[in-house]
């Protein structure tokens, strides 16, 4: 056998012999290996220890290899989208709309993950603010209750066997003229609204029928009968030195909060340049939020409502010229009120909370009677919140009942559980034909229906709306959908045949209607700017309208139904719950309501001398079940005294009793809205006869975040004034603890800041605070979910909040006056101390929003074993979750208690599954990530939002230049609608907080000191000496004298 | 061969010769176990065992097991820890500093007074352990530990951290100044004993003893020495402890009174404690010829002085709440003695201010079952005084919104009951296994009563 002796060369190198390669040609790695370096320099290299060592290695590799690494979906972009930056947050405008709620918003999103919602300052209707259910709605975008999927029967379909057999369905009922129905709350889109008309062409017999869970048809019809507008009017409560309101909680609840809060907070702000702020009555029968923001607040039963109305109404007319009606009576303040409107003509405002028409024209007749239209009261730009025709709703009901109705779409409405006649209309849909729900989940509605297409959150759709008329918004998606769900306008689309995607329909529909904007741009700059701003305002065309009002009609009606006998019920929505349609959302469901501070119920709210005299007691939330007898219907409810509620009536919250909301909500508390009643053909939220509620031996505690009502006169924590004594010395109301020391002979008493054991901190750069304008704080509890939703804070549940643990970084405390009369009979200290325990029966309210005072002789820094909070060089509290052991030493030191200690692991514990932000996959996907989530056994508490600090700082350094205001807000401040929170850096003398508060940097008896100038400004328990960061400023009260309003 | 004196009560009835004392303390550790001594110890292991579920539940459920909250961010924990600090008292008075003071009745109860601190002390240590939310970083994390995190210090600014020291400069010094006081006793019992076991396990204990003159003198040196280093330490211990409320800013902690206050609750507590052990042991052990009622009464006199030192104590804050014009500090009081605790407030001064003053008739206080009874309600009432100082301050301090109630669970009680059924399964074994009474210093006085020898 011949050799053969071919040889292959490793490269040219080899066969042209080049010396460099000669040289390594018998080494495995040729080319240098740095590894290797140490050992060939080295003569004593060891091969043995590097064999062990090599050999160790290969042991560690080998165990590690066998075990099984967790996998972890975290996977790189292969091609980084442009915008995506990890780590840098992105921020979209959108819009927020539920139902007839709206709100600009700015949502910021991370890596693709919207996780928080902040207002949009451009919008000039919710300018910044917003409020806590749409702080809280992105964590409903990660619901797991939602629908991942199209249903049929049940059972999960797709979506074109869905579209087909609608289609099919729709086009038979169609074929043979059958009467379509589309119920929907009011949809203020206008695109939205043209996809109905083109599904309308296709279908014919088409008819929209739009609802409200909180109706304001009465308003409506009113202005309708008027001025020939079915809207709301817009109400400028800034604009308004006198505000007059029955029952209407606008700065709760009705219509449009946030925009009715920034307006009411202007015209409350006071300093130095402006001593005068509006005056406030209310006249309702709950304490609401606005009637706890009253300067003057009467308790009136339902039933006296519009006689109050008919008084006013005479009040008035007889100055300004009217005829006067019969009816009315005569109420506290009542004629005091007149008196201030008719001196405030044209710049004063009535409203009324009634859904009756009756009491809605005396109102808006008040109002004109007063000069107020054009003035505080515009029509022109009129809103759009409230669509609602309860006349045609019932209608439908009755239709429904009747067989008449072939075929039915809810559009993401849930009338079998939120509108009075549910019970009916739920069996009445068996008789449909056709049954389709747009919902997002199987709520009540949707789970007796044949088809659910279910809709995507509003933070995966394409939206714009006009919240008011000729004020336009629009909505852009964050995300793309998370599961198979599809926007409920592109499902009309599908069923109209037009298989344009809404994206395209919305925008076609904007180049069409608007063009260039008034700008007169490109379409593309033009839709590009306003996908930026989030808003465009078209102008409006002026018209003048004139008003037709028959008064003694109105007298007549209310005269004929306003009777009340025994018990009267007045139904409420509360702030954060609403019409229930957010009920799964564990945020909101923990957010104390802003006067009961009761979370996780809802009950039965009673007078203090009803209380007594039914023998209602309750101690720490702690009493019994009552039995509610409404039209012989008896329902067995917890019960909660209330300050405040008118004697003879009784509260009770809706949107509670969800069934079928998800595994958070149902079954919490009671489905009150098969309560509502009919009045003048509108929803009418009162019960005024037939009630009666008898005292049960079943004992329950409803879960209660604070139980001590007054504040015990203690001047250290709340101070206030009446106007009249804040203009003539600005220090009104204001205790400054002086301290007599051993020089007194010559210097006399020294203020308690001035002594102190410590040399303080020295602040070179910045110095955080935080400013709070007590007297603009309404109390909503925006600022409380924003930072719930900013900082990761963990929903503890019922049970654990009975317990006293919730987790809240920030709470807004409430304190009532207390009982003027029982001070008045007591003699000795201890019994004053008792005494001052009593909240009076009509009290005076003061919200003070409480969170970690950043004190910069901080109690909590010195306790703490093991140096785990400490403070920044930026004045800040900080503290350190990795150090933390534990000892609680911190809270107990922490004379403002707003520590917070996590009892239980709180993240990924089914025992806390309804924390759904941290216990699912889903709903992780809401957590901030700059934020850590706390483990079990570390204290927590709130950081002034330091990761938005950082990020302004790195922002403003990227542009190399020192931070302003515009860099950073804290969660709270940047979500008030009312701006009582100022956040800012002290050091900066441009800062709002500095200009706010007057700073003056001097040197002290410690480095720079800062001085505080504005006479308002107080630090609570400032005697104490822990010189907090967080300033309070006085709350005033527009009130003659300081009285008591029992 | 009893000397009796004219003057003085001998203080070791029952004429007893050196050889009686060995007897009859070895006895108990040399027979079988009584069955007195079983069923106590049954009983004791019941509850460590009841107890220790509660501890389970403790470290795997999390702090919340407890009925603390977000106001109340202590209660039964560091009312347990100030408690049993406060017992660990008693053993270290009466063996340092009436040493110091040559009192020498204190021989015959010293050793189990000492035991009695050493397990109460250990109880006592439990309590900042288990309260962490985070006892197994926390156990080291508290300590000046070199290490790598940067290097991170504790925070000495902090009263706990000076806990840290303080029990344990006084733990270490207690549980030398007993073993060496047991050197002796364990030579005596090695020397006795009749099985290789026995021999070999209290001859290691017994360290080599010899009985030489050199061993005795060095054996009196050291036993001064840690008398005196023990002495300061008496003060020291609870004036650390105080200060954990002292320096804080609460209404009702804040008192520059709590140092001696809390020292004269301490030995209060404490005296009161080793009453109860020792009519129990003396009955049990049918050792009444060596604790006699004249110890029982000269104890029962210490009880009547601290409990009224206590009593003063609490008036006096009273007064200066008063006094201060602070009205945070006056409702402070107010509602301790007038708020929804007070019952606490009213068991308190029933048990610690009023029971002792039973104590000036001479009857009560040289009757046994008088006495037990009275030391018992001792130990109940400063538990309470503790309970109400942590408790009502923290219920209602500063700002009223944040004001709340504490209710225990069943873990609060379960881990209370834990630490007893530890202290008592310890002293009943170390009342079964070493000598109870210091035998070669009780030698010492059988015949010093009063007359030269």
């Amino acid at each position: 056998m011949e050799s053969t002796k071919k040889q292959y060369w490793k490269g040219l190198e080899e066969l042209g012999k080049d010396p460099e390669f000669v040289k390594y040609a018998d080494k495995e790695f040729p080319e240098y290996l740095p590894t290797n370096s140490e050992l060939e320099e080295t003569e004593e290299g060891s091969t043995r220890r590097d064999f062990l060592k090599l050999m160790g290695f290969g042991m560690a590799a080998v165990t590690l290899a066998s075990c099984e690494a967790p996998i972890r979906n975290a996977i790189p972009y292969v091609n980084k989208p442009v915008d995506v930056d990890p780590g840098v947050p992105n921020y979209y405008a959108s819009t927020y709309i539920q139902g007839g709620d709206y709100a600009s918003v700015v949502v910021k999103t991370r890596e693709g993950r919207p996780i928080k919602v902040e207002g949009n300052r451009l919008s000039k209707i919710s300018q910044g603010g917003t409020n806590a259910q749409i702080e809280a709605s992105v964590l409903s975008l990660y619901d797991k209750e939602r629908l991942t999927a199209p249903q049929k029967g049940g059972s999960e379909t797709d979506w074109a066997t869905l579209d087909t057999e609608v289609g099919e369905k729709l086009t038979a009922i169609a074929a043979k003229g059958g009467a379509i129905k589309l119920v929907a709350n009011t949809i203020m889109s206008p695109t939205a609204l043209k996809v109905i008309e083109e599904f309308k062409a296709k279908y014919g017999n088409v008819e929209l029928v739009q609802y409200d869970t909180q109706a304001a048809y009465g308003l409506t019809s009113a202005y309708n009968n008027i001025y020939g507008v079915a809207a709301v009017p817009s109400f400028h409560f800034d604009k308004a030195d006198v505000i007059v309101s029955f029952d209407a909680d606008f700065l709760g609840t009705w219509i449009s909060p946030i925009e009715y809060t920034k307006g009411y907070s202007k015209g409350r702000k006071i300093g130095p340049k402006k001593k005068t702020m509006s005056r406030h009555y209310q006249f309702e029968s709950n304490l609401s939020l606005t009637g706890a923001n009253a300067d003057y607040r009467t308790a009136i039963k339902p039933s006296e409502q519009g006689k109050a109305v008919i008084a006013l109404y005479n009040a008035v007319a007889a100055k300004t010229g009217g005829t006067s009606i019969s009816g009315g009576g005569d109420y506290k303040n009542l004629k005091k009120a007149a008196g201030d409107l008719l001196k405030a003509k044209g710049k004063s405002l009535v409203v009324s909370g009634s859904n009756d028409v009756a009491v809605q024209t005396l109102i808006a007749s008040i109002n004109n009677m007063l000069s107020n239209y054009g003035q505080t009261l515009t029509l022109n730009d009129y809103s759009n919140a409230r669509k609602g025709n309860d006349a045609q709703m019932s209608a439908f009901v009755a239709d429904a009942k009747a067989g008449k109705v072939d075929a039915v779409i809810f559009l993401s409405s849930n009338p079998v559980y939120n509108h009075s006649k549910g019970a009916e209309l739920a069996e009445a849909i068996k008789k449909i034909g056709l049954t389709v729900s747009t919902s997002d989940r199987k709520d009540e509605t949707a789970g007796l229906v044949s088809y659910i297409a279910p809709n995507n959150h509003f933070l995966e759709s394409w939206a714009d709306a006009e919240p008011k008329n000729g004020t336009f918004s629009l909505g852009q998606p964050t995300i793309s959908p998370i599961f198979k769900t599809r926007q409920e306008q592109e499902s009309l689309l599908a069923w109209s045949g037009n298989s344009t995607s809404y994206f395209d329909y919305l925008k076609n529909n904007w180049k069409e209607r608007f063009g260039g904007g008034k700008e007169g741009l490109s379409f593309q700059a033009f839709w590009d700017k306003i996908l930026q701003d989030g808003v465009y305002e078209a102008p409006v065309e002026a018209v003048e309208y004139t008003a037709s009002i028959n008064a003694s009609a109105a007298a007549s009606s209310i005269a004929k139904n306003y009777k009340g006998d025994g018990f009267e019920l007045a139904l409420y929505q509360k702030i954060a719950i609403g019409d229930g349609t957010q009920a799964n959302n564990p945020w909101l469901q923990e957010t104390p309501d802003p006067i009961t501070k009761t979370t996780w119920d809802n009950y039965v709210t009673v007078s203090l001398s009803d209380a007594k005299t039914l023998g209602i007691t309750e101690y720490e939330g702690k009493s019994i079940k009552v039995d509610l007898t409404v039209n012989g219907a008896t329902h067995r409810l917890p019960v909660v005294i209330q300050p405040g509620q008118a004697k003879g009536t009784l509260g009770l919250a809706l949107g509670y009793g969800r069934k079928s909301a998800g595994k958070v909500a149902n079954g919490l508390g009671f489905d009150a809205n098969g309560l509502v009643g009919t009045l003048n053909g509108a929803a009418y939220y009162n019960v005024t006869t037939g009630v009666n509620l008898a005292a049960t031996d079943e004992e329950y505690q409803v879960a209660r975040t604070q139980t001590h009502q007054t504040y015990m006169d203690r001047g250290n924590v709340i101070q206030e004034a009446t106007l009249a004594e804040y203009q003539k010395d600005p220090m009104a109301g204001r205790e400054v603890p002086m301290i007599a020391t051993w020089q007194d002979q010559e210097h006399g008493k020294v203020k308690s800041t001035s002594l102190s054991l410590w040399k303080g901190h020295e602040y070179p750069d910045h110095h955080w605070g935080l400013a709070i304008d007590m007297n603009s704080c309404t109390g909503c509890s925006a600022c409380h979910v924003a930072c719930v939703a900013e900082n990761n804070i963990p929903v503890v549940g019922r049970k654990e909040v009975i317990n006293r643990r919730d987790m809240h970084w920030m709470r807004i405390d409430r304190y009532y006056s207390s009982n003027e009369e029982e001070l008045a009979k007591t003699t000795g200290l201890i019994d004053r101390l008792s005494a001052l325990d009593i909240a009076s029966e009509n009290p005076e309210v003061t919200f003070q929003p409480m969170m970690c005072q950043h004190c910069n002789n901080a109690g909590c820094e010195t306790v703490c074993p093991v140096a785990a909070t400490t403070h920044s060089t930026e004045g800040l509290n900080q503290m350190v979750y990795n150090r933390c052991i534990g000892t609680r030493y911190c809270a107990n030191n922490c004379a403002y208690k707003v520590r917070r200690f996590n009892w239980f692991k709180y993240h990924d514990n089914s025992q806390f599954d309804m924390n759904s932000s941290m216990n699912n996959d889903l709903g992780k996907m809401v957590l901030n990530p700059d934020v850590t989530v706390r483990s079990r056994g570390v204290m927590e508490k709130c950081s002034m939002c330091v990761q938005r600090i950082q990020l302004g700082k790195l922002e403003a350094k990227k542009e190399s230049r020192r931070p302003n205001d515009d860099d950073f807000s804290t969660a709270c401040a940047s979500a008030c609608p009312s701006d009582a929170i100022v956040f800012g850096d002290m050091n900066d003398d441009k800062s709002m907080i500095s200009q706010l508060l007057r700073i003056k940097l001097e040197e002290g008896d410690y480095g720079i000191d800062k001085q505080v100038n504005e006479e308002r400004a107080y630090t609570v328990l400032e005697e104490v000496g822990q010189k907090p960061n967080v300033l309070y400023l006085t709350k005033i009260r527009n009130k003659d004298k300081n009285e008591s309003q029992a | 061969m009893q000397v009796s004196s004219p003057i003085r009560e001998p203080l070791i009835h029952g004429g007893k010769t050196m050889h009686d004392v060995s007897e009859d303390i070895c006895r108990q550790v040399e027979a079988k176990p009584s069955k007195g001594w079983m069923a106590g110890f049954a009983v004791s292991l019941a509850i460590l065992g009841i107890g220790s579920i509660s501890v389970g539940a403790l470290l795997w459920d999390g702090i919340g097991v407890w009925g603390l909250n977000k106001t109340v961010g202590w209660a039964w924990d560091i009312t347990n820890f100030v408690w049993w600090v406060g017992i660990g008292h008693a053993g270290t008075l009466i063996s340092a500093v009436l040493l110091l003071f040559r009192q020498k009745w204190r021989m015959s109860i010293n050793r189990a007074a000492e035991a009695m601190t050493i397990f109460a002390v250990i109880c006592a240590l439990m309590f900042p352990g288990l309260h962490m939310g985070r006892l197994w970083l926390g156990f080291y994390w508290a300590l000046p530990l070199p290490n790598t995190f940067g290097s991170l210090w504790v925070n000495f600014n902090s009263p706990l951290l000076w806990d840290v020291f303080a029990i344990t400069t006084y733990f270490t010094v207690s549980l030398v100044f007993w073993y060496v006081g047991l050197i002796p006793d364990f030579a005596t019992i090695r020397d006795r004993a009749k099985s290789k076991v026995s021999r070999a396990i209290y001859g290691g204990l017994a360290m080599g003893w010899m009985g030489g003159a050199k061993d005795w003198s060095r054996y009196e040196s050291v036993s001064l020495i840690l008398a005196g280093l023990a002495t300061p330490l008496v003060l020291s211990v609870h004036t650390i402890v105080s200060m954990d409320f002292a320096t804080s800013v609460i209404p009702g902690w804040h008192t520059t009174i709590f140092p001696p206050y809390f020292v004269a609750g301490a030995i209060f507590s404490g005296f009161a404690m080793v009453l109860t052990l020792m009519i129990v042991t003396r009955k049990l052990f049918k050792l009444e010829d060596y604790i006699t009622i004249g110890h029982i009464e000269l104890m029962n006199i210490v009880i009547i002085v601290t409990g009224s030192i206590v009593g003063i104590a609490y008036i006096t804050e009273f007064f200066i709440a008063w006094y201060s014009g602070v009205p945070g500090e006056q409702y402070a009081f107010i509602n301790r003695a007038t708020g929804p605790y007070w019952w606490a407030y009213a068991c308190m001064m029933t048990a610690n201010v009023i029971s002792p003053q039973l104590f000036w008739i001479k009857k009560i206080r040289t009757s046994i079952v008088s006495t037990f009874v009275i030391s018992i309600i001792v130990n109940i009432g400063m538990w309470f005084e503790r309970f109400v100082i942590v408790v009502t301050s923290l219920h209602r301090d500063f700002l009223p919104s944040s004001w709340a109630m504490f209710y225990p669970t069943i873990h609060d009680v379960g881990v209370f009951l834990f630490s007893i059924g530890f202290f008592l399964t310890a002293y009943l074994l170390f009342s079964k296994y070493f000598p109870v009474i210091n035998m070669a210093e009780v030698k010492s006085i059988l015949k010093s009563d009063g007359e030269k020898e």
